[in-house]
């Protein structure tokens, strides 16, 4: 047997899937990662200490060993009849939180600390100086590596596999378990993965060059 | 929640995990050793290389760079098998391992050589140093002490990533704990050990590469300032 358009069908709409995991994994990371920064450069030790265990223990963890942590782990509270894309979405929400929260904190520790110190002198209150001073110029410096980040998250979203979610790598492994041809099926994967990260990546590079225009 | 922890079902296991974290830090060094040659090969071509060498590079960069590392695993281990070479699963997993971090390699290098500044080449020749000494002590070697840590870093995420070369059931940390959650049911123990030794794995091996910096360059250890 060969590819057909049926199968080509079938993994175009795990691309989809992948999408949309993709989107909860950033979305929800986004929320959390944001809260995590500004944690992370908070003036009490204590929240910045928790917020750095959190982050030390994620990275620390194999994306994959979070993923059978959530799997497992909501079942063990006893939320065991929960579609696979929960543990899923909740396994990439946490990794990514983790990651964008240090991307975010090099960014907002990036803005100049004359800033800091003139929105202060300005009698600025703590939610001005970040609302109206730090975050637009952090967000600028941001862009770049939270798209490059992107990536990472579409590519790693291909482990939500082995929790039996069935997205790209797992709609490919469904279509090689009846078709045997194990290279063109893979190959059919790897391409549609090149054609969602390949823009996000030129674009990532792209918004770096307009940054660095200064420095050129 | 109702639920019982009972870690001690995994107690008589505590060798095998063991083993498991050997089998790990073995592949992972194995593929970081090799990643590292192919990706320093790769910066130096496409630094320097003839065009055709230098596009070659940039498509097996980007193509790399573009695909999870899941599907690179699947595509090595069933490449292998479909050119007819009969592989162990553990072999795939290094050769897939080693490509995936070679590209990594190429790209962090890349940025230490271009950061290498004209006048010191410039240097070099009025030196009279030959194109090998050139490229070794002026070039490569500072290069690859600047972005040092930036390596540091992607080694260190490429040990937690090898726990996925467990799909093509390579011998490894992760493939030891999903034989031990089947044999004793405690999954959700198992996983927390698992992850509990990833994050010590993580620990030690950043402290190895901080202390070998420390070792081969001595710049950092006899004056204490970054290049």
């Amino acid at each position: 047997m060969s590819l057909t358009p049926v199968h080509l069908q079938f993994i175009a709409i795990g691309g989809l899937w992948t999408i949309g995991l993709s989107a909860i994994a950033f979305i929800g990371g986004s929320i959390i990662g944001f809260a995590l920064a500004l944690a992370r450069i908070s003036p009490s030790p204590l929240v910045r200490r928790l917020a750095a265990g959190y982050i030390q223990i994620v990275q620390g963890t194999p994306l994959l060993v979070t993923l059978f942590l959530f799997y497992f782990g909501l079942a063990v509270i006893g939320l065991d009849r929960l579609p696979a894309i929960v543990a899923a979405g909740f396994g990439l929400v946490v990794y990514s939180s983790a990651f964008l929260a240090e991307i975010w904190r090099g960014c907002l520790e990036s803005v100049p600390k004359t800033q800091w110190e003139a929105a202060e002198c300005l009698a600025l209150t703590r939610w001005q100086r970040m609302t109206r001073v730090i975050l637009p110029q952090a967000m600028r410096i941001a862009t770049a590596p939270t798209v490059g980040f992107l990536v990472q998250i579409v590519k790693n979203t291909s482990l939500a596999s082995v929790v039996g979610f069935v997205e790209l790598a797992q709609a490919g492994k469904l279509v090689n378990n009846t078709i045997f041809e194990p290279f063109t099926v893979f190959i059919v994967v790897a391409a549609f993965y090149f054609v969602i990260c390949y823009p996000l990546s030129a674009w990532s590079r792209s918004l770096e060059r307009k940054l660095n225009v200064g420095r050129r | 929640m109702s639920y019982q922890f009972d870690f001690s079902a995994l107690l008589p296991y505590w060798p095998v995990f063991l083993q498991g974290v050997w089998l790990t830090l073995k592949l992972s060094a194995l593929a970081t050793v090799f990643g590292f040659v192919v990706g320093t090969l790769c910066a130096i071509a496409r630094a320097d290389g003839p065009p055709w060498l230098k596009t070659v590079v940039a498509i097996y960069v980007e193509t790399i760079r573009n695909t999870p590392l899941l599907v690179q695993i699947f595509l090595v281990y069933f490449g292998f098998a479909s050119l007819g070479l009969k592989v162990t699963a553990n072999t795939a997993a290094v050769a897939a391992l080693v490509v995936n971090v070679g590209a990594y390699t190429c790209e962090i290098v890349r940025a230490g050589l271009e950061s290498i500044h004209k006048s010191q080449l410039e240097a070099a020749e009025c030196l009279g140093l030959t194109r090998t000494q050139t490229y070794w002590h002026v070039i490569v070697r500072p290069a690859i002490e600047r972005v040092y840590p930036a390596l540091t870093s992607q080694y260190v995420l490429l040990m937690l990533a090898s726990s996925i070369t467990s799909q093509i059931s390579a011998e490894e940390l992760t493939a030891v704990a999903n034989r031990i959650q089947s044999d004793t049911f405690r999954s959700f123990e198992t996983y927390i050990v698992t992850g509990a030794l990833y994050i010590v794995l993580s620990f030690v091996v950043r402290a190895a590469f901080t202390l070998f910096g420390l070792v081969i360059f001595p710049r950092r250890r006899k004056l204490g300032t970054a290049i």
